[in-house]
């Protein structure tokens, strides 16, 4: 606790908008990651002007600041180290405008991902990133994260729907990025800013692209009695000249995980199932269909269900949105990884990743945007159990070293946050984390919009590395 | 399978970025160039140009790696072969069109520049070789430097060899047009087109997809085949509010949903905010400490 910095706050918010109870402070040292920091103070400001005097104390009392919005991100980015004030968006959460004949909005940062879809439905219109957590998960955090989901493989993450930015800089300086101008002159900050896990300011205002409702949709189940037939075919439809609304995969376990929860009659017999789905316009999503059946059935799919109606689709989306949810009926904790690799090397980095699991004695399942290579490992276990995090730790680290090593990347769409920092010279040399270290400068010389995250020590000159619990960096 | 490809077009079929980055040096003041078409060498000042040459192709991932002195034509041309083609504006190079970052009339269906360029290695003003971003269109690993470099005119290093993301070539591409049109009348009838143009009276559309489905679009909206759009005029290209176009005077060619306009008068574009500028300067100042980079370019 920080009275000072405290009392300051509640001069500039409102003091019921200032906490600094052990319960809420222990509460906001969290995120949905295993690790935990420790908070000063958490507030919560309802203007872009109580955001700004938020960061004018912080600075002042020269204490780390940390935007938060739901807390939904799975790498640590929004966890506060070192007794830092936690700068909570999610009262922020007002839609400020629709345009919806060019197709864009202004949004408040808290404002949720679903709730804005559902907002601008009865225009025809949706915002396209969906991650799986988009029903709790806000705007201002996917800019923080460049957040993806399943229907961006045709339609991009959210760097291609973030049109504009008012950000409130380390210094208290409010600016705009981007904006409804296509062309800004100068250097495209709008684009650096998004996926900068909050280390270059706060987001507070964020112009977002609308995109068309397609006028028809096709969702399709297809099973395979192999994962590498089932990744064989994500390949073939992409060699192919497709690129479906969305390719998910689930493997057996997560199949018949999902199958007990929802109970949407999935094949529980099948080594692995294939979502599918095509949107555009009749013919071309008819043609789609019909090739995409064909690949399957040539890499050797069972049965293909095509969904007949509206709530048919919802339900086969239903039983991949709420994956992580169903693998509570297996154990009770799991640990969720997310890297990309590039699809032809699906079927054998999966099999490592089997491998891997087995021998560290772990149950793993995978349900993933198999079409964008994100492969997302769920290694799920009972924490009470002695030892087994160490196994989880160990077994995690291989699985990313696998991915990379296979020509992948670190993080398709949770971030590096604290869980990966210290893996980012896999992936890059000295030279390339330098760089990526002077835009953090450019944007934030004080070092103090969530310090400590995303660049390993050497890299982040000045910051104080802090490794906390839980954390397996 | 990785394939190189069957051209490689001028300068050296592999790229080595050393030697590259032995010519940039890490001392005195050095200019890019490509073929000059977008702005060219700043003069007076001792001018590279980057390595070109398509490295491979990888169509089943949609992405491909080149020297950014490759001529655009030339990559197209390449991609063709596989069905598939990179959303940059033709002419010039892929270093060139990247440092600009200005789509050309299909960003509205394609998307902006920015969202081409997947991995870069370029050679920094300390005359090393660093890369940025990652060859899988899906990628958080790290800060966005990417999108920094894209539109940054050479400012902050000068791109060297590139992963741009491609993408399929539809099955049926038309243009077509209508006399009288209300812009905005034409562009919400249509489901995602590639480009709607309006020049004050008459509309202009790009259609692509299933060829059934374009006639049925063109028919719906009342549109008529062309060969292609009207000629641009080469006054100014501005960047305005798309809501703002219906109300823009003089003559021009707008593009509808985008905001860009090809007009036949000058324009000076609104000045940002001064706190904007001196953040494009830190980054300019971190990144090219001696301003020895494209020298007397706007950040």
């Amino acid at each position: 606790m920080n009275e000072a910095l405290a009392a300051d706050l509640r001069a500039a918010l409102a003091p019921d908008r200032v906490r600094t109870n052990a319960t809420e402070l222990g509460l906001y040292g969290r995120d949905a990651s295993n690790i935990e920091g420790s908070t000063a103070v958490v507030c919560f400001p309802l203007t872009t002007s109580e955001v700004q005097a938020a960061v004018r104390a912080a600075h002042r009392h020269g204490v780390a600041f940390v935007a938060r919005g739901a807390g939904t991100g799975l790498a640590g980015g929004a966890i506060p180290l070192d007794h830092a004030l936690v700068i909570a968006t999610t009262k922020m959460n007002r839609v400020l405008s629709v345009d919806p004949v060019n197709r864009m909005a202004w949004v408040e940062p808290g404002v949720l991902n679903l709730d804005l879809t559902r907002q601008v439905a009865h225009l025809g219109l949706h915002f396209a990133p969906d991650p799986s957590s988009q029903q709790s998960c806000s705007i201002g955090g996917n800019v923080a994260n460049n957040s993806g989901g399943p229907h961006c493989l045709s339609d991009g993450v959210t760097a291609s729907h973030v049109l504009g930015l008012e950000v409130v800089l380390s210094d208290g300086s409010v600016v705009q990025f981007g904006g409804e101008a296509p062309e800004e002159d100068g250097l495209d900050l709008r684009g650096a800013f998004v996926g900068s896990e909050g280390m270059f300011g706060i987001a507070t205002k964020v112009l977002v692209r609308l995109t068309q409702n397609a006028p028809t949709v096709k969702t399709m189940l297809m099973d395979f009695s192999s994962v590498e037939a089932g990744a064989q075919t994500v390949s073939a439809i992409i060699a192919a000249g497709m690129v479906p609304a969305a390719l998910e995969m689930m493997d057996q376990l997560c199949v018949q995980a999902v199958e007990a929860y929802i109970h949407a009659g999935l094949p529980l017999d099948a080594a692995a199932v294939l979502l599918v789905e095509v949107a555009g316009l009749p013919a071309g999503v008819a043609a789609d269909t019909e090739r995409i059946v064909e690949i399957g059935r040539l890499h050797g799919a069972g049965a293909v269900r095509i969904a007949k109606d509206e709530a048919e689709r919802a339900l086969l989306w239903k039983g991949r949105k709420t994956a992580f949810g169903a693998i509570a009926r297996i154990k009770p904790n799991y640990y969720l990884h997310d890297t990309v690799v590039p699809r032809r090397m699906l079927p054998e980095v999966l099999r490592q990743v089997y491998e891997i699991a087995e021998r560290h004695q772990l149950l793993v399942m995978n349900v993933f945007h198999a079409g964008d290579g994100n492969l997302h490992p769920l290694l799920v276990f009972d924490k009470r159990e002695p030892g087994v995090m160490e196994r989880v730790h160990a077994a995690g680290e291989e699985i990313v070293r696998a991915s990379v090593a296979a020509g992948g990347v670190l993080s398709g769409e949770h971030g590096i946050g604290l869980e990966k920092r210290d893996f980012m010279p896999m992936m890059f040399a000295p030279a390339d984390l330098a760089a990526q270290a002077a835009m953090r400068r450019g944007f934030d010389p004080s070092g103090l919009a969530n310090p400590f995250k995303v660049l390993p020590s050497a890299a982040a000159c000045g910051d104080v590395q802090h490794v906390p619990d839980g954390a397996w960096v | 399978m990785w394939r190189r490809a069957a051209r490689t077009g001028w300068g050296v079929g592999v790229i080595d970025l050393d030697a590259f980055a032995a010519e940039v040096g890490a001392e005195g003041p050095v200019t890019i160039t490509g073929v000059g078409s977008r702005g060219g060498a700043v003069p007076g000042v001792r001018t590279v140009q980057a390595p070109s040459g398509i490295q491979w192709v990888q169509p089943d991932e949609m992405i491909v790696c080149c020297g950014a002195g490759t001529p655009v034509d030339e990559l197209v041309a390449v991609l063709a072969e596989h069905h598939q083609t990179a959303a940059l504006p033709c002419g010039g190079t892929v270093g060139g069109a990247l440092s600009l970052g200005q789509a050309d009339l299909r960003r509205l269906g394609y998307g902006p520049v920015r969202d081409v360029l997947l991995q870069a290695r370029y050679v920094s003003a300390a005359g090393e070789v660093v890369k940025a971003g990652g060859p899988t269109v899906k990628n958080v690993s790290g800060f966005d430097l990417c999108r920094l470099l894209v539109g940054s005119r050479g400012a902050l290093g000068f791109l060297g060899e590139v992963i741009l993301r491609t993408r399929p070539v539809a099955q049926c591409s038309q243009w077509f047009h209508r006399e009288a049109g209300e812009p905005f009348e034409v562009f919400t009838q249509l489901h995602r087109p590639v480009s709607v143009l309006w020049d004050g009276t008459g509309v202009w559309a790009l259609l692509e997809g299933h060829p059934d489905d374009v006639s049925a679009q063109a028919r719906e909206a009342s549109l008529a085949a062309v060969d292609g759009p009207p000629p641009l005029p080469g006054g100014s290209r501005r960047s305005i509010a798309p809501a703002s176009i219906a109300t823009i005077p003089g003559r021009f060619v707008a593009e509808v949903g985008v905001g860009t306009v090809h007009h036949a008068e000058p324009w000076v574009p609104p000045r940002r905010s001064q706190r904007v500028l001196d953040l494009a300067l830190a980054l300019k100042h971190e990144f090219d400490p001696l301003g020895r980079l494209n020298p007397g370019i706007d950040v």
